[in-house]
């Protein structure tokens, strides 16, 4: 067992770093104030590959493995969570479904566009009456001809109103079991930016990553052409759930760069900072406090780590991606609220990053699945 | 076309100089980067490979984990890299490493050298051009933009508050300033990619018509008495006077102090 990075994973991040410290901490605060989704950085990313690290080369992308994709998220979100989920929604939730369960032409037609950058994806699944209990969701479509319809909406979708393709959910059927039960089949479509029908409705005020373009999408008979479906008929339940696990070693990786961040502050700060007539970094309760933090920040790490290696070898790791996500936001949460307790008056006010940062690190505890939902799933496992 | 490029690992000097006990470079204990200006020269060379189709060969100097250096430069988008290495080549001055480098790159075809204009750990400027005279090719330093047409290179090079533009014929080696671009980053693939090519590993005796006695720490005619981190200037003086008599303080200063 060997717990350290090889050459070109440790270059991998330099890059990473050197983009996040030149390109994206410059702007987080004003992406945080001013709520606008940052486009240029996008582009920037498109650029240099960022937006396809993980998919092979014949489709656009860079050819890496989910390691060096969940280190970018990782850097990014350092300085940036805003960033970091918009790589993550857009890889792990939109390209990767389409290179799974995607015919050769969906590959073809949708995926190279998205790995070079050209296009930006989204995915969705959460419906107002739908969160953690998705099997509730309602927005129906019906094949008419050569066209499936949809009719229904969707709330808090991430690259929202910015994405050019989104992974839609919908039911397709209603069954019937043994019992004379209804169970609602699901298929996954992918929708293009400007069908017939498809619009955008209320834009999200968030409590963090407010540069993150979150919207209600509205499906009014909207028509997409019939080999859009994404997947076989009646699997979009499956292909959702699946996506998820991939998408929360995406979101663990944003907790842990958010927590990561948060402790470097601290690091500088506590050092700096004089009360008493020393450094508060010579007082045991910030040494205390700070040692804590690095020690589980590192395990975060591990378990992260650890989940995007389980993506690339096995074809299974739920639980994996569920233990690093809700390790990860837990410690991005705890960790950022102390820090901000270590920052006293000053971790209060907007100026510094870390008040940002405590923000930005509660919704990983909250979107792709709750903590509680991570619980369920790495219990499920157990107790099967 | 065949360009190649030479670069320098350098110690990264952002975070100040650190030196060990006996005046020279403590170079563990700072981060190992691309020199800038041959970070500038490659981005050029990158941006005539995409303009015009080339191939782009990286060399450098150095020891061993010197590779590092030209994996970056093969993520950045390189065709190739070669790294000469070898113990006898070791505490070369600018002399003896423009000497190697050109003993090495005369196994290779070439249209265009770019340099560095100078490396930031020692500052001479006096590499690239060496080169070229070890060559035989014509020299144009301070390139501040680069342009190719036909055979030739149009070169602008900077001067004190112009610039020249200068054409000549290629072959030539052209010292980049790193004012000439802001160089790509690589890419991920590009950095998997670069550890999965082969970087050509070659030593003293893949060296070109050189002679022994131009080589290493013995072939140096430069001898570093001591090195320090930058000497901090005074304030100065500031005075408050009319035109002449300020010309007039001027100069009774510097007749003072014995410049003219």
């Amino acid at each position: 067992m060997d717990f350290s990075l090889d050459k070109k994973h440790e270059m991998a991040r330099t890059l990473f770093k050197e983009f996040a410290e030149t390109e994206v901490k410059p702007l987080a605060q004003e992406v945080d104030e001013t709520e606008v989704f940052p486009r240029g950085t996008v582009e920037k990313m498109a650029k240099a590959g960022f937006l396809g690290i993980p998919v092979p080369k014949e489709y656009g992308g860079q050819g890496c493995d989910p390691l060096t994709y969940v280190m970018c998220v990782e850097e990014l979100s350092k300085v940036c969570g805003t960033t970091g989920v918009i790589v993550s929604a857009h890889t792990s939730l939109c390209i990767d479904p389409i290179m799974t369960y995607g015919t050769e032409e969906q590959k073809q037609k949708y995926v190279k566009d998205l790995a070079t950058g050209a296009k930006l994806g989204a995915f969705a699944l959460t419906e107002p009456g739908a969160g953690t209990d998705a099997q509730g969701a309602q927005t129906k479509a019906v094949l008419d001809g050569d066209e499936w319809v949809l009719n229904g909406s969707k709330c808090f979708i991430t690259n929202g109103k910015e994405a050019d393709v989104y992974i839609v959910i919908a039911i397709t059927s209603i069954a019937e079991d043994k019992r004379g039960r209804k169970k609602k089949n699901f298929s996954a479509f992918i929708v293009d930016k400007g069908a017939p029908g498809f619009s955008f409705g209320t834009k999200e005020k968030k409590m963090g990553i407010r540069g993150s373009s979150t919207y209600e999408l509205i499906f009014e008979d909207c028509r997409i052409p019939k080999e859009n479906l994404l997947g076989p008929e009646g699997r979009g339940f499956p292909i959702a759930m699946h996506t998820l696990d991939g998408g929360r070693i995406g979101i663990a990786a944003q907790a842990l760069g958010i927590a990561e961040g948060a402790l470097e502050r601290a690091i500088e700060y506590t050092k700096e900072r004089k009360q008493f007539g020393r450094s508060i970094a010579q007082q045991q309760n910030t040494q205390f406090k700070l040692a804590d933090m690095a020690t589980r920040v590192e395990a975060a790490k591990f378990l992260v780590y650890k989940a995007a290696i389980a993506k690339a070898t096995q074809k299974v790791y739920s639980v994996e991606a569920a233990k690093a996500k809700l390790f990860a936001a837990e410690t991005a949460m705890a960790v950022t609220t102390e820090v901000v307790q270590l920052f006293g008056g000053y971790g209060y006010i907007r100026e510094y990053d870390v008040e940002r940062m405590m923000r930005d690190a509660k919704i990983t505890e909250i979107y792709e699945g709750t903590s509680e939902v991570q619980r369920m799933v790495i219990s499920g496992a157990l107790l099967k | 076309m065949k360009i190649v490029v030479c670069i320098k690992q350098v110690p990264d000097t952002k975070g100040g100089v650190k030196f060990n006990p006996d005046g020279t470079l403590d170079r563990a204990a700072m981060l190992a980067i691309m020199n800038p200006d041959d970070k500038a020269g490659l981005e050029a060379a990158l941006r005539i490979k995409e303009e015009h189709g080339a191939e782009v060969t990286v060399i450098t100097m150095g020891l061993p984990k010197a590779d590092d250096v030209l994996r970056e430069a093969l993520a950045m988008g390189a065709d190739k890299a070669i790294l000469v290495t070898d113990r006898v080549l070791g505490g070369a001055d600018t002399w003896a490493t423009s000497t190697t480098i050109a003993g090495a790159i005369r196994n290779i075809d070439y249209d265009l050298i770019i340099t560095g204009r100078q490396a930031i750990d020692g500052d001479t400027a006096q590499v690239g051009p060496q080169i070229a005279e070890h060559l035989n090719v014509p020299v144009i330093s301070y390139a501040e933009d680069i342009r190719i047409e036909g055979d030739s290179v149009i070169v602008k090079r900077q001067y004190e508050d112009r610039y020249h533009e200068i054409k000549a014929k290629m072959p030539c080696l052209i010292t980049a300033l790193s004012e000439l671009n802001v160089p790509r980053y690589m890419t991920p693939g590009g950095i998997f990619d670069a550890y999965d090519s082969e970087v050509t590993v070659w030593g003293r005796n893949d060296l070109k018509d050189v002679d022994d006695s131009n080589l290493g720490l013995k072939g140096s005619p430069t001898k570093i008495a001591k090195a320090s981190d930058k000497v901090r200037k005074g304030a100065g003086e500031k005075v408050t006077l009319d035109a002449s008599e300020s010309v007039e303080y001027i100069m009774s200063k510097l007749k003072e102090k014995h410049v003219i």
